[in-house]
């Protein structure tokens, strides 16, 4: 890790009612490192990013991004700061009412002020980049089937080149072999851009492949993280029942008797 | 006893809190009306939706409400003896008062719901949350354009009623009632002052202005898919409605 983090995330507490969510997170993310955080479902893997993001407010601890203090700047400059970031989000979440090259042109042309010429140009770019010629440009996101949907928002989020990029559930929903084309792209696009990824999922093939460093989140808190190749000996009973994908273990899964 | 009024006041509560949200709501979105970057592409889009799209519809409305209303007047002043007043009735009352409610009320079905159901939708797929990422305020981008254009839009399509409502009473009163239609004309003309006209347009657009936050605001709020979205779909009709028929009660004692 480099000397001065990226992203340094301190004491982060999140509750919806009385349902805690995260519990204390500490984490550090380095300058272009691409960390992958893992964690069952509803274990929090979602709200953090969203913290990250600034799509959600937490109650309590601190986010610093670049060494500035995030949580509960004024909205001007937090929309500035967006211009850091690039989200690929787990449904995609296209725009359906615009063309897909006006969707990957979107960060550009509102964001960045660039001509629509210009920012067709490279929106069409990005989209060869993703393996996408410019025949699915002019299309609608809801003609794509999905692994088109996902490669389309991986070239919008890309597509500012921004200095951190979030992917929630890359693969999440895509066969195994469109999910090994999206994990090569994202290894090429963050390579490519330099920049900090990171990234949430519970598909241990994408970790294996995009991941630099793991970050294990259980009930909130971060309860394991190292480098990659550290991951099959952690010694954690927690990351070693959850990366072998065993039922029996530490984790119990609320299952209900009927 | 107390469990009862327990949940009086917890229903009070809830009604407070919502409507407290709402007000935040709508003081954040004029704030950010007046504040760059502009999206005139997209209020250009809804003012063509709202004003141009909603033509048929509230026409239609338009002329049966007037030619209905020349029929039960008839059948009230001749009673009285006073079928002289028909054309004036007809223009009054469509103008302050039929005009701006009927049209805003079909608008609140047509355009009300579409907001609700496009912004829900965008709300439960990510979208909204995909458009702060891309450092596009969501607000800006979705919210004013459609609270600007349903206040531009609304009234405009109230003028046109009225004059359809008009025309609709004058086909009744020239062909079923036997005006002289120079007469009808000229009556209308000479009764119908500019306060009447201008009274509607002003209702029109706090109307308009209505329609599109309750499309706006319930859509921002929806949650759960498509249940929330068809939720989200019926408040704002229902909300919207039920706030025209309360701020005409208000505004015509305001405005007279």
């Amino acid at each position: 890790m480099g000397s001065s983090p990226k992203i340094v995330i301190r004491g982060l507490k999140k509750s919806f009612g009385p349902k805690v969510v995260l519990d204390g997170i500490d984490l550090d993310i380095g300058e272009r490192e691409s960390l992958v955080v893992i964690g069952g479902s509803g274990s929090g893997k979602s709200v953090l990013v969203k913290c990250v993001l600034g799509l959600l407010e937490p109650d309590a601890g601190s986010i610093k991004i670049d060494g500035k203090e995030v949580i509960g700047m004024p909205v001007r400059e937090r929309e500035r700061l967006m211009q850091k970031f690039g989200m690929l989000f787990q449904g995609s979440a296209l725009f359906d009412s615009l063309r897909v090259w006006e969707n990957v042109a979107f960060g550009l042309i509102q964001g960045r002020g660039i001509e629509r010429g210009a920012a067709r140009e490279i929106a069409l770019q990005k989209l060869g980049a993703v393996g996408l010629g410019p025949e699915v440009g002019e299309l609608r996101p809801s003609e794509l089937s999905g692994g088109m949907q996902k490669r389309v928002a991986l070239a919008r989020a890309i597509a500012a080149e921004p200095e951190i990029i979030i992917f929630d559930e890359p693969t999440t929903g895509l066969d195994p072999i469109m999910a090994d084309v999206i994990n090569d792209l994202i290894v090429d696009c963050v390579r490519d851009l330099g920049g900090t990824a990171v990234s949430i999922t519970h598909d241990m093939a994408s970790v294996r492949k995009i991941a630099d460093r793991i970050a294990m989140i259980y009930k909130g808190r971060i309860i394991w993280s190292g480098a990659k190749a550290e991951m099959e000996r952690s010694g954690n009973p927690y990351v070693d029942q959850f990366i072998h994908g065993r039922a029996e273990g530490p984790i119990k899964m609320e299952v209900r008797a009927l | 006893m107390l469990d009862f009024l327990a949940r009086v006041g917890r229903v009070f509560f809830a009604f407070l809190t919502a409507a407290g949200r709402l007000a935040l709501f709508a003081l954040n979105a004029l704030s950010h009306c007046l504040r760059p970057p502009f999206y005139p592409r997209l209020m250009a889009r809804q003012l063509i939706d709202i004003g141009y799209y909603s033509l048929p519809v509230v026409g239609l409305t338009a002329l049966f409400t007037g030619m209905v209303l020349a029929l039960q007047s008839n059948t009230g002043f001749s009673r009285v003896n006073a079928q002289g007043a028909i054309a004036l009735i007809v223009a009054v009352a469509v103008t302050r008062e039929l005009g701006p409610v009927i049209a805003s009320l079909m608008v609140a079905g047509r355009i009300g719901a579409a907001m609700a159901a496009e912004i829900g939708t965008m709300r439960v797929t990510d979208q909204i949350d995909a458009l702060t990422t891309l450092a596009t305020n969501p607000f800006k981008y979705l919210v004013v354009p459609r609270l600007v254009a349903g206040t531009i839009a609304v009234p405009m399509l109230v003028l046109v009623a009225d004059i359809i409502g008009i025309f609709g009473g004058f086909l009744v009163g020239t062909y079923k009632l036997n005006f002289n239609a120079a007469a009808y004309l000229g009556q209308t003309a000479d009764y119908l002052h500019r306060d009447d006209v201008v009274s509607g347009l002003v209702k029109a657009a706090v109307f308009g202005f209505i329609i599109a936050l309750m499309g706006c605001y319930h859509g921002y709020h929806s949650r759960g898919g498509a249940e929330g979205v068809g939720a989200a779909t019926m408040y704002s009709v229902v909300s919207a409605s039920i706030l025209i028929l309360v701020f005409d009660s208000a505004l015509t004692n305001v405005l007279f």
